[in-house]
């Protein structure tokens, strides 16, 4: 492992990717992940890499779609507005199975919104944005190590399911410096072996097999169908193996709160605080926030009091926070929107406030 | 004893979905005798559209994928980054290019994408039924114009040949017509010219297929290649408006 320094997340992000082996990024200027396309303009060419900066989102997603249509291993990053242009690109890589890696530096919305901090991409990550049966992989770190960890994993999970996965990371993760240890590079053998992986990939047949296709067009019911069957086959298994969750001091709890991203790293204040004035409060972190880590809320003791979902959205995630507590449990919501991070005080009388107490 | 004519090994045995009258079937083959003519269908990679065409892939013996709507040139320009040396192209009709994807080509243009774009220009949306199109000539009566295309209410119809070849980065631009034998024989020249910038890496490369659609234009095949001569000639002039020393 190198050694820890002090990097912005989103450099830190950009270079995780380039040693996750990725070497083609398609991007378009919005705030606030600029430090990402910056960073890839300058660092992807030393590598024998290219960057392109695309006239739309549009054009970015349909780049990267080019890329990996290819063969490649490509990495995308927008925000949300951003991204809602790109759903488009979603709906047709996952219908045509191409695997890419897309990073979500969310903020405030709904339209333009404004550029701090938000979480109310949530609908736009899980549910998509998008036509059609289909689902991106998502994943949401709570701190630039994490992102940077996770970002390895990314690519071989979009390449091994052939489906995007999405990083939702929040402007504040994507803004701020934190000690990170980076990975280290991905030995070049493993990455030259990334296309031959690839069979399906569009390369020149040098007229030695039958020509690739990559289509998204089934005009037969019968025949999108069974396509749709088959990608539902990849998304359980995806339910089956892809769930990610963290939990802490669930067992003693009597008010569970539940937060994913940077949230979570606040919740976690609001736990010491409430515990000060002698409340219990435990905490599920979602990694996955697709697939949804359901089976996390059957550890949560019968005795808890109430579940509170606390997130920078109008209560997005509560729909999943319901799902998981299978009406068990009163179900609350913390929040702040807009691009105000919510504090730790503010977490703590919502908690009291659905508790109905005053201590 | 030699034979004068084959079956071009670039074309797939199938029968085409296309229309009787229709010129895809014209404009494939002759990209693809074109390819296989410079030994380079093994090396290449092309790029099918949303329309009628998106199909080009049934027919096509080379490495193909679709496109979502207008951003062939975008697709087209992440396939180059990864194949540097291959011959990559997309093939766009009139609603895909000159419409809903115009951004796409004029940037790829103005990147001077190694690349090359053959364009079908037949002045109506085929897939559709026969909607008006940016390139649909004025009066002439769509599904959406039934009295005509009008200038106040539509403008007139956009010449994508000229406003491509205003760009720096595209260095060979040329129009050419399925009209007739003698036309058809031209529209290979250009296409082999243009697989030639790209194969010289030379920059961004685009030919515009003038071609008919009897279909959506209510006509006969035959009347439709007058139409094409007495209606989409006069208009879309043809010949080379862009060439490079190193092809001419």
């Amino acid at each position: 492992m190198s050694e820890k320094v002090l990097m912005k997340g989103n450099e830190a992000f950009a270079e995780a990717a380039i040693r996750s082996g990725c070497r083609y990024y398609f991007g378009y200027p919005i705030t606030p992940q600029n430090e990402i396309p910056e960073y890839m303009s300058r660092e992807l060419p030393k590598v024998g890499g290219s960057f392109v900066q695309a006239e739309s989102e549009l054009a970015a997603i349909s780049m990267a779609y080019g890329g990996a249509v290819a063969g490649g291993r490509v990495f995308v990053s927008s925000s949300s507005p951003g991204i809602a242009l790109m759903q488009e690109g979603f709906s047709f890589l996952c219908s045509t199975e191409i695997p890419l890696v897309i990073l979500n530096v969310s903020r405030g919305g709904p339209g333009v919104g404004g550029i701090q901090p938000g979480q109310a991409d949530y609908y736009q990550a899980t549910r998509g944005g998008g036509n059609g049966d289909y689902h991106l992989i998502v994943f949401a770190p709570s701190s630039i190590q994490e992102a940077v960890d996770m970002m390895e994993m990314a690519f071989r999970v979009a390449e091994e399911y052939r489906n995007p996965v999405m990083i939702l990371a929040d402007g504040l993760i994507g803004q701020m410096m934190e000690p990170v240890v980076l990975p280290n590079p991905i030995p070049d053998a493993v990455r030259e072996g990334i296309l031959k992986a690839k069979p399906w990939a569009l390369t020149g047949t040098k007229e030695g097999r039958p020509h690739n296709v990559v289509k998204s067009l089934y005009l037969k019911p019968e025949e999108l169908e069974n396509r749709i069957m088959e990608m539902d086959l990849k998304y359980q298994k995806a339910k089956e193996q892809l769930v990610r969750y963290e939990t802490n001091r669930l067992e003693e709890a009597e008010v569970v709160l539940v937060a994913y991203g940077s949230t979570a790293r606040i919740a976690e204040e609001a736990m010491e605080l409430l515990a000060e004035e002698g409340i219990q409060a435990g905490l599920i972190r979602p990694i996955s926030l697709w697939p949804f880590p359901y089976e996390a809320f059957d550890k949560i003791p019968e005795k808890v009091k109430a579940v509170i979902s606390v997130e920078l959205s109008r209560g997005q995630m509560m729909d999943d926070v319901k799902i998981g507590s299978k009406g068990r449990f009163p179900v609350g919501l913390s929040s702040r929107v807009g691009g105000i991070l919510i504090t730790p005080p503010e977490i703590a009388a919502d908690v009291k406030k659905v508790l109905g107490v005053e201590r | 004893m030699k034979p004068v004519f084959e079956y071009t090994r670039g074309m797939l045995p199938e029968e085409t979905t296309y229309c009787p009258g229709c010129t895809h079937g014209i404009a494939h083959r002759l990209i693809m005798e074109a390819l296989d003519e410079k030994g380079l269908l093994g090396e290449t990679i092309g790029v099918a559209p949303i329309g009628c065409s998106i199909l080009a892939h049934h027919y096509m013996n080379i490495d193909m994928c679709e496109s979502t709507h207008g951003r062939a040139p975008a697709i087209a320009t992440g396939i180059r980054r990864v194949h540097p040396d291959k011959i990559v192209f997309t093939y766009q009709g009139d609603g895909d290019l000159a419409s809903i994807g115009t951004g796409e080509i004029v940037h790829a243009a103005h990147r001077g994408e190694r690349i090359t774009s053959f364009f079908i220009n037949n002045a109506i949306y085929g897939m559709t039924g026969g909607q008006m199109a940016p390139t649909s000539l004025l009066g002439q009566k769509t599904t959406t114009s039934m009295d005509g295309r009008m200038q106040e209410l539509s403008g007139k119809p956009l010449r994508m040949a000229e406003l491509i070849a205003t760009i720096d980065g595209a260095v060979f631009v040329e129009r050419v017509s399925l009209d007739s034998p003698g036309n058809v024989r031209k529209a290979k020249k250009a296409i082999r010219k243009a697989i030639e910038v790209q194969e010289k890496k030379l920059g961004f490369g685009f030919v515009e297929i003038l071609s008919s659609c009897a279909t959506n234009w209510g006509v006969t095949p035959v009347k439709a290649l007058e139409w094409m001569r007495e209606n989409m000639i006069p208009y879309y002039p043809l010949g080379n408006l862009k060439s490079p020393e190193e092809v001419k």
